[in-house]
């Protein structure tokens, strides 16, 4: 089989102990027999991992952060554009989403291609909007508060009492048990990823958790779930394992089917002692832990690239269960070079 | 009673569910009923092939046995056989409640 020349433009290299999807999606990218593939990196910082580790990206380039505004992001995305000709761009952080979304227009002008979810299905599953997707698409969901300013801190002790769970509009959960914890988070959060913070309703259980690719018709083109085995201090995922899980399926099949959703996302779910599943969350996009899913035989960001190059996907239909994934910590030497270049020039 | 099919059970007494994810580590005499019960035994069968095994009184064996299959079910590691009861006569001392 001819492989298919294809440059592809990957944000999220920032592999750290909070990692971005881009490495896993470049390493899944990479794996692919059907690809010819040049990967282009995109790079918030200068010391996002992802720019210097060998085998990843073919050439990095840094971007301005999407607070900037959408015509610094567009008139660096089009240099870079014509200096590399890319075919399909992957964003990989929620923060970055909006802005691309909004630009899809502008980047096909400039003959890049994305597979993203719809505006109006990325704004109906954000967190603050979560109560009213669960009862639309009949999923079990958390009850939980939108906290617009300081004084909504009394409305979530009215209404929840401890322990809940406060969010970040885009990132970050904590589990608080009193109104100074409460006030703590809120105040941390809020300063960092601006307001709303949403405060959730506490369902104890076991976090369990899926990717899944939609192909914007109501079709799941890919689905694994996994439960976390080992959790770092920020929640994330250091080691997880495939699970055979029919009812996680099902939920993942007819919430794709209910939405139509476009693009990847991951599902995150509580599964209770009495084995009911509620919704806590919904990313809209490729998770960190996607390369557990090409390991059990789905590939799905090569699904995703495909789609958004208009070739025809067929859904899978099986993966691996018991698969497992490891992370691990490493140091890379980097010359100083590489790092001038990258803080200097803003490419690599 | 019986062990769930898709629980995984090595030769080591390594023990995987794959619909929690979890996974226990098995004794001897652990992975030797687990073995039995995947092979579709009745716990009376069980008993009497270990009580033929091992220098126990049947009562003593029964309470261990019992304690050890009360684990499985908390772990939720078994369910229900479809024709439950069917030989609940043979021993209704460790038939599951």
């Amino acid at each position: 089989m001819e492989r298919i020349k294809v440059t592809v433009a990957v944000t999220g290299l920032n592999n750290t102990d909070n990692p971005g999807p881009g490495v896993p999606v470049i390493r899944a990218l990479r794996d692919s027999p059907c690809f010819d593939i040049r990967i282009i990196g995109l790079a918030y910082e200068n010391l996002e991992p992802g720019i210097y580790m060998p085998g990843v990206a073919d050439k990095v380039y840094l971007i301005p952060y999407p607070s900037d505004g959408v015509d610094a992001l567009m008139d660096r995305i089009g240099y870079i554009n014509r200096k590399e000709n890319i075919d399909v761009l992957v964003p990989n952080f929620d923060s970055e989403l909006y802005t691309f979304m909004k630009s899809a227009g502008k980047l096909d002008e400039m003959g890049i291609r994305t597979f993203l979810p719809t505006l109006p299905g990325y704004e109906e599953r954000h967190k603050a909007n979560l109560p009213a997707f669960g009862k639309k698409y009949n999923i079990p969901v958390p009850e939980s508060i939108e906290l617009g300013n300081y004084s909504d801190i009394n409305r979530v002790t009215e209404k929840f009492g401890f322990p809940v769970v406060v969010k970040g509009k885009f990132y970050d959960a904590y589990i608080v048990n009193s109104r100074e914890q409460l006030t703590h988070w809120f105040m941390k959060i809020s300063a960092k990823w601006g307001l709303p913070v949403v405060v959730q309703e506490f369902v104890r259980g076991t976090e369990v958790n899926v990717v899944a690719l939609g192909d914007g018709r109501g079709n799941t083109i890919g689905a694994v779930p996994m439960r976390k085995q080992y959790i770092t201090d920020k929640g994330k995922a250091w080691g997880g394992i495939t699970l055979d899980d029919k009812k996680m399926m099902e939920l993942t099949r007819s919430l794709i089917a209910g939405t139509k959703w476009r693009g990847g996302m991951e599902l995150e779910l509580i599964r209770t002692e009495n084995q009911e599943l509620y919704l806590i969350e919904i990313n809209p996009r490729i998770p960190a832990w996607v390369y557990l899913a090409v390991g059990a035989g789905q590939n799905i960001p090569e699904a995703l690239v495909k789609m958004a190059l208009g070739m025809e996907v067929k859904p899978f239909d099986k993966y691996a269960v018991g698969k497992m994934f490891v992370r691990y910590s490493y140091d890379l030497l980097v010359d100083i070079d590489r790092y001038e270049h990258i803080s200097t020039k803003g490419e690599n | 009673m019986r062990l769930k099919k898709n629980i995984a059970v090595s030769e080591t007494g390594f023990v995987f569910d794959p619909n929690s994810g979890d996974s226990y580590s098995l004794n001897d005499i652990g992975l030797e009923i687990v073995e039995l019960l995947k092979q579709g035994r009745s716990d009376s069968s069980v008993l009497t092939a270990l009580n033929s095994r091992y220098d126990i009184d049947r009562a003593s064996l029964e309470k261990y046995y019992h304690d050890f299959v009360s684990m499985l079910k908390y772990y939720r590691l078994t369910e229900e056989r479809p024709d439950a009861g069917a030989d609940s006569g043979h021993n209704p001392g460790i038939q599951p409640q």
